[in-house]
């Protein structure tokens, strides 16, 4: 079970970023989670959103490049070893991890949500599932 | 069965080299005569020599001619090099100026004939004939690619669209609505078209084209397979200088494997740049041309800059015309970086091999503590898109690695977003040589 993540591409120069974010906002597209990665001349905006297929469209048509990577959104007890037990899930089945990063917090219910993006998905949303982390699909995405 | 013509003038497309030798000495005598007598410029160009029109009996006494060089133009510029005086003149066309003063080149109504006809068999090669529907997207006005295509498509009797360039849309509507089967631009206009029409999710195979002749600045066989596969055609190259006339003094035929030169109007020489030494065929080194015909601007020995290999031997099409490689770019537009000579042809196969589509770019050159930078901007496109850092950094490692290899310098490749590059839909501008506003 993954999630859709749009990469956009982006040139470091002002005002960059903020184009895309109101873009997405005045197209009503909200952002659930996000990250950059970025180098000296340029970064790659990561973005989970409610809407994928809409923000891919709006971004492309301000001719961005954009991509949609599936990733996974899994849910892990925000507590002190947390993250480490899911990392141990992963480390067994000889899954590497590209890149991850925090969604969201649950306070309620005292639970996280991790992006996570892996050598091999598929292995790892077994193991996953195997080792009792919830995934998180596009749909429960929307609701969350 | 109707047999489709294969040429516009077979006698002369497929002479026998004897008969060529014969026919271009017999023009050179008459061609060097009307410039002794009409061109003050040239003629003292030949006294300093001490040569005189009778020292010319064939193409063999050519070598002994002096150059004529593009700074020369430049001198005689407007009228230093007219042949006929101007009332008898009925045209002139102009180069876009960029590196130095414009060309101005005149035409009595024979010249216009004349150039129209060479074009002629371009189109011809093409598959073209007077059922056909020709599309000249080049610019008209002053620019020789609007009005040479045009008046060619008139001989061969093509239902002529001049659509000039820009307006993609419209250009796009007309092809699909009027069934244009032969598009006539430049190539990067080509792929641009291409590219809007792949947006507009139209199919090539929807389209009734069948051949493009695209010509008036350098590009590589992988943008000739990438045009030929966005718009379902047969690509043909097309090459001329306003000087000579326009596009046309050589073009293409079925086999692509190089552009037979129109020899019983223009005299083709390769020489060493550096000496003036006339090359064997197959040798790289400077085109030269020599024109036969021209009343209102001949020109002898006339050093186009263009560096490319002459090849002469039986070809496929029958024709018997020597044939010119694709120049490895004209020396207007090679740059010399960090004491090398680079083409941005060069740069444009590098970066299709990396790429799936031929990617927008621009090459920006500046001095930076009396040191020459040398950054090529490279625009990311949907075939290329990922979500990590990692891939982007490898493919500016292997096209700056690619380059190296090809250039013997190192550029800076720098990645931009889409379209972010200004894009021209008549003349590519490739290249920002800032060295050149300081000083
Ligand atoms: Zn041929």
């Amino acid at each position: 079970m993954t999630v859709k993540q749009l990469s956009v591409f982006v040139e470091n120069r002002p005002g960059r970023l903020s184009t895309i974010t109101r873009l997405l906002g005045d197209n009503g597209v909200n952002i659930r989670a996000m990250s950059i990665a970025d180098t000296k001349d340029f970064g790659i905006l990561r973005l989970i959103v409610d809407d994928s297929e809409k923000a891919q469209k709006v971004l492309k048509g301000e001719n961005f490049a954009v991509t949609i990577t599936n990733v996974m959104a899994i849910k892990i007890l925000d507590q002190p070893g947390g993250l480490a037990d899911a990392m141990d899930c992963l480390y067994k089945d000889n899954i590497s991890v590209e890149y991850m990063y925090a969604a969201f917090i649950n306070a309620t219910d005292g639970t996280a949500y991790l992006i996570l993006r892996v050598d091999k998905t598929d292995d790892a949303v077994t193991a996953l599932t195997e080792g009792g982390f919830k995934l998180v699909s596009d749909e429960e995405l929307k609701s969350l | 069965m109707e047999t489709q013509k294969r040429f516009r003038d077979e006698k002369h497309e497929c002479m026998s080299r004897e008969e060529m030798k014969a026919l271009q000495s017999e023009k050179l005598v008459k061609q060097v005569q009307h410039v002794w007598d009409n061109v003050p410029y040239y003629r003292r160009k030949m006294e300093v020599r001490g040569l005189k029109p009778t020292d010319i009996q064939s193409i063999d006494d050519l070598h002994k001619l002096p150059f004529l060089s593009k700074a020369d133009l430049r001198d005689a510029y407007p009228y230093g090099l007219l042949g006929k005086p101007l009332d008898e003149c009925v045209r002139i066309q102009s180069t876009s100026g960029t590196t130095g003063k414009r060309v101005v080149a005149f035409y009595t109504q024979h010249d216009v004939d004349l150039w129209e006809e060479c074009v002629a068999r371009a189109i011809v090669a093409a598959g073209g004939t007077d059922k056909d529907v020709c599309q000249v997207a080049y610019g008209y006005g002053l620019f020789t690619g609007g009005s040479g295509l045009h008046g060619g498509s008139h001989k061969v009797g093509c239902l002529t669209l001049p659509m000039s360039s820009g307006n993609t849309e419209r250009q796009i509507q007309f092809m699909q609505d009027l069934g244009a089967t032969i598009l006539c631009c430049t190539p990067s206009y080509a792929a641009y078209i291409g590219e809007t029409i792949k947006e507009m999710g139209i199919s090539p195979d929807s389209l009734s084209l069948k051949a493009g002749i695209f010509g008036a600045e350098p590009w590589t066989e992988e943008m000739r397979r990438e045009i030929e596969k966005s718009l379902g055609i047969k690509a043909y190259d097309i090459y001329g200088l306003t000087e000579l006339s326009g596009p046309g003094v050589a073009f293409e035929c079925e086999e692509q494997t190089g552009m037979h030169i129109n020899e019983d109007h223009f005299i083709a020489e390769i020489i060493n740049p550096d000496t003036g030494e006339v090359l064997p065929d197959g040798t790289k080194g400077e085109l030269v041309f020599t024109s036969l015909d021209k009343e209102a601007f001949p020109l002898l020995r006339y050093r186009t800059r263009d560096i490319c290999v002459l090849t002469r031997g039986k070809c496929s099409c029958g024709r018997t015309l020597v044939k010119m490689a694709k120049p490895m770019g004209r020396s207007d537009d090679m740059l010399i970086i960090r004491g090398v000579n680079v083409f941005p042809s060069q740069i444009e196969s590098v970066l299709v091999k990396m790429a799936k589509t031929m990617p927008n770019y621009q090459i920006v050159v500046d001095r930076v503590n009396n040191t020459d930078t040398f950054d090529i901007l490279v625009e990311v496109d949907d075939s290329m898109f990922s979500d990590t850092v990692k891939t982007y950094e490898d493919m500016q490692k292997t096209i700056a690695n690619e380059l190296k290899s090809v250039l013997g310098i190192r550029a800076k490749i720098k990645l931009v977003e889409p379209k972010s590059i200004p894009r021209s839909e008549g003349k590519a501008v490739r290249v920002i040589d800032k060295r050149k506003l300081h000083g």
